[in-house]
């Protein structure tokens, strides 16, 4: 402001243009400062440390002979390794069976809390969520007790028939076992999101629905569900980006069954056992990266898929 | 625009020094030693404000220490009563394979690790070839060289360097349900061929499980193909690039081929170790015998077993044998206290290494409990040790009958300088024989091929 004073003597229509470049110039330094405190920690904590790994995983270090260049040979090599092979393909088929399941539960969870009004209503909603509540790690020492041959119930329940209670830590159901805690943790929550997609729908459209002889059946299929379209496949997305990243629950219940969960089992223990097990940082950020670049294909394919369908929504 | 490009620059130049802060030192070693790198605020190990034990001798200069023994804060404590030029600030970071983790995450880092920390005896090695442990040989060592046996010493040495103190070894033995065995007339095998007959006929009798095949624990197995005759690694710290591996010759194949077939015929289980689910099936009587090292019954009572109508159910018989005319002895875990090359003051860390768990009153605490089998020859030779009469096997005379002439017929074994990965590998075959779809043969030929192709890939050359 001192400057435009000082500037007085300079003809009004310079001033007036000089007062433009000012305030848009100021209008610039405040869109920054606006930015800046995201920008930074954004900058920070995610872009440089991907950096950073991005560039790690370019070098190779070994025991004899150092660190060297190799460009992309870790990923050459991540993706000729039969250890992260096998490791993405379980996360890929855990998903197909994984995703859709949790999804029909929430959803159907959704339809009925939204379509019955009762006392229970609120109760019901409340206990479906509880286990999203619940840390994953306790969650997964909770449910490798239940699985457990000697403190869980199975064995009792299965000993009622004269039946041999199955062993969800023996690699044949390790799958199912894992499924089934993820099953739990994450249909309640997921079930909340489209229930708020619900309640936000206009009440006005049932009734014009039962106006022209819709049933209940009706009214849930081809009115609530192609307007809750975008939250399902918003938490679609979300359940594929995470699951794909599977690694909470089976790194605990590696503690109990460590036989069957090896440390390759899901890519990401794949990388955090190369970085923090085997010292080996170079090849993990590379499997990372990998497993990055795994993520982006399915979730660009699934909305890929999905922009194409959209009509029968 | 141009203040646009000059915070767009900013914000380069900040993130490019962020990555230069971060970016590993041309040498890739983690060789700090004595060096005042480590920053006053570093939250790592090398920080001393954060110690589970307290020190009350405030004036004296700080030895960072991790380890776990059950008993460390008593060991601690006495140390540093006793001490008055250097006081231990200790912090449990976990048991084994978490512990070493973070030391392998601190020594990539460059800071972190503590100045002295317990590790087995099978990863010295390990840490060794990566120049994260200091040869305390000069610091000390010939005032205490005869405190240890040869065999001892041979354990943490390589070449002529020491990278630890013995601390607690662990002969294998053993250990079975008295009550069991008698229910069934089986008398302790002394042979493995008479382990699967005696195995056999307590089946046949509707009993239970003789004893367990964990594919978590394969120290164990190590040990066990090593009695047979086999030598996986062969090392020469001279030319630490020159590796000889040999996990897949006959001893090593029958080995995994005879456990393989045992857990076939259902003569044992194959439930992992360590895990509640294993200690459940051990108070339960579930397992009728473990083979296991000198330390376990510490372990096991601490966990709850041999406790209230237990008591007395145990007994310790020597480790089943190949050729009984030519008795071999082995050994599982063990720990030694190595000085780390993040260390401030070696020479100050080597006095904490040589000294702590070298007092009278630690070492009598620590046999008496059985949370150790003592190396230090102060308490292996010492009647009291010998003569004890142990509460978890019913008063028989443990030490005497087994467990020392086994830690003195031991003549050392030759570990991997690639510790983690090697155990990794065989935790996934074994694995594989347990679910039946690879003989202990074909287990033992993949394998070398897995640990051949791992250190190939790191570098050595493969004999």
């Amino acid at each position: 402001m001192t400057l435009l004073i000082e500037e007085s003597a300079a003809s009004t229509q310079e001033k007036a243009h000089k007062v433009r470049g000012k305030v848009r110039l100021r209008e610039h330094l405040m869109g920054w400062l606006f930015v800046g405190p995201f920008a930074i920690v954004f900058l920070a904590l995610l872009i440089a440390p991907l950096a950073y790994a991005f560039y790690l995983s370019l070098w190779q270090k070994k025991l004899i002979g150092g660190t060297s260049f190799v460009f992309l040979g870790n990923y050459v090599k991540a993706f000729t390794d039969p250890t992260f092979l096998s490791g993405a393909w379980f996360v890929i088929r855990f998903s197909l069976v994984a995703i859709p399941l949790q999804i029909v539960i929430a959803l159907a969870m959704a339809l009925i809390l939204d379509a019955v009004t009762s006392l229970f209503t609120r109760f019901s909603r409340l206990m479906i969520f509880l286990p999203y509540a619940i840390p994953t790690v306790i969650g997964a020492v909770m449910w490798g007790f239940l699985y457990s041959k000697s403190f869980g119930p199975l064995t009792d329940i299965f000993g009622l028939f004269g039946a041999t209670a199955p062993d969800f830590f023996s690699s044949n159901l390790i799958f199912y076992g894992l499924i089934n805690v993820v099953t739990w943790q994450w249909a309640g929550y997921y079930m909340i999101i489209l229930y708020a997609a619900l309640q936000g729908i206009d009440p006005t459209l049932y009734e014009a629905a039962r106006m022209d002889g819709a049933g209940k059946w009706q009214i849930a299929l081809r009115i609530k569900i192609p307007l809750i379209a975008p939250a399902l496949l918003l938490i679609l997305v979300f359940s594929l980006i995470g699951t794909l990243q599977f690694f909470n629950e089976p790194q605990i219940l590696r503690y109990l069954a460590a036989g069957t969960i090896s440390p390759g089992f899901t890519p990401n223990m794949y990388a955090y056992q190369q970085a923090f097990g085997l010292a080996n940082f170079n090849y993990g950020s590379a499997i990372s990266f990998a497993l990055g670049g795994i993520v982006f294909v399915c979730v660009y394919a699934f909305l890929f898929f999905t922009r194409k369908r959209r009509s029968f929504f | 625009m141009k203040t646009k490009r000059l915070i767009v620059t900013a914000a380069m130049l900040a993130a490019a020094s962020a990555l230069a802060a971060c970016a590993p030192d041309a040498g890739g070693g983690a060789n700090t030693a004595g060096g005042s790198a480590a920053p006053a605020n570093d939250a790592g190990g090398n920080n001393a404000s954060n110690c589970t034990n307290t020190i009350s001798k405030k004036d004296l200069p700080v030895v960072t220490f991790w380890g776990w023994y059950p008993n460390m804060q008593l060991v601690v404590d006495n140390f540093n009563k006793q001490n008055n030029e250097v006081q231990v600030c200790w912090t449990n970071v976990g048991q084994g394979g978490d512990e070493y983790d973070k030391f392998q995450t601190a020594i990539s880092a460059g800071s972190g690790a503590p100045d002295v920390i317990m590790i087995e005896a099978d990863r010295i090695p390990t840490f060794q070839i990566q120049k994260a442990l200091v040869d305390i040989k000069q610091y000390g060592y010939d005032a205490v060289k005869d405190n240890y046996g040869t065999g001892a010493w041979k354990d943490v040495s390589i070449g002529g360097a020491v990278y630890g103190v013995p601390v607690d070894g662990g002969p294998m033995a053993m250990i079975y349900r008295k009550d069991v065995f008698d229910k069934y007339k089986v008398t302790p095998p002394k042979t493995w061929a008479e382990y699967e007959q005696a195995a056999q006929k307590v089946k046949d009798a509707g009993g239970p499980l003789f004893g367990d095949l964990g594919a978590n624990v394969p120290a164990v197995l190590m040990a066990l193909q090593i009695q047979k005759g086999a030598s996986p690694f062969a090392y020469d710290p001279a030319k630490p690039e020159m590796i000889g591996i040999k996990l897949n010759d006959q001893a090593s194949k029958d080995v995994l081929d005879y456990w393989g077939s045992l857990a076939k015929k259902g003569l044992v289980g194959t439930q992992d170790q360590f895990t509640p689910e294993y200690i459940a099936g051990v108070v339960n009587g579930k397992y009728a015998t473990y083979i296991s090292a000198a330390w376990a019954p510490g372990y096991l009572t601490g966990a709850g077993v041999g406790k209230g109508e237990d008591t007395g159910k145990w007994a310790v018989a020597p480790l089943p044998q190949w050729d009984p005319g030519n008795p071999v002895q082995v050994n599982w875990g063990g720990s030694a206290f190595s000085v780390t090359s993040q260390a401030k003051n070696p020479e100050l860390a080597a006095k904490v290494a040589y000294g702590l768990y070298a007092d009278d009153e630690s070492l009598t605490d620590g046999w008496t409990n059985q949370i150790i089998f003592p190396l230090n020859l102060k308490a292996l030779n010492s009647p009291e040790f010998v003569d004890l009469k142990v509460n978890f096997f019913d008063g028989q005379q443990a030490n005497k009958e087994v467990y020392v002439p086994a830690a003195n017929a031991y003549k050392g074994m030759t570990y991997a300088p690639f510790g983690q990965y090697y155990f990794d590998a065989m935790t996934k075959q074994v694995s594989a024989i347990i679910q039946g779809s690879v003989t202990g043969a074909q287990a033992a030929d993949r394998l070398q091929e897995d640990v051949v192709g791992y250190a190939k890939e790191q570098g050595f050359t493969v004999q």
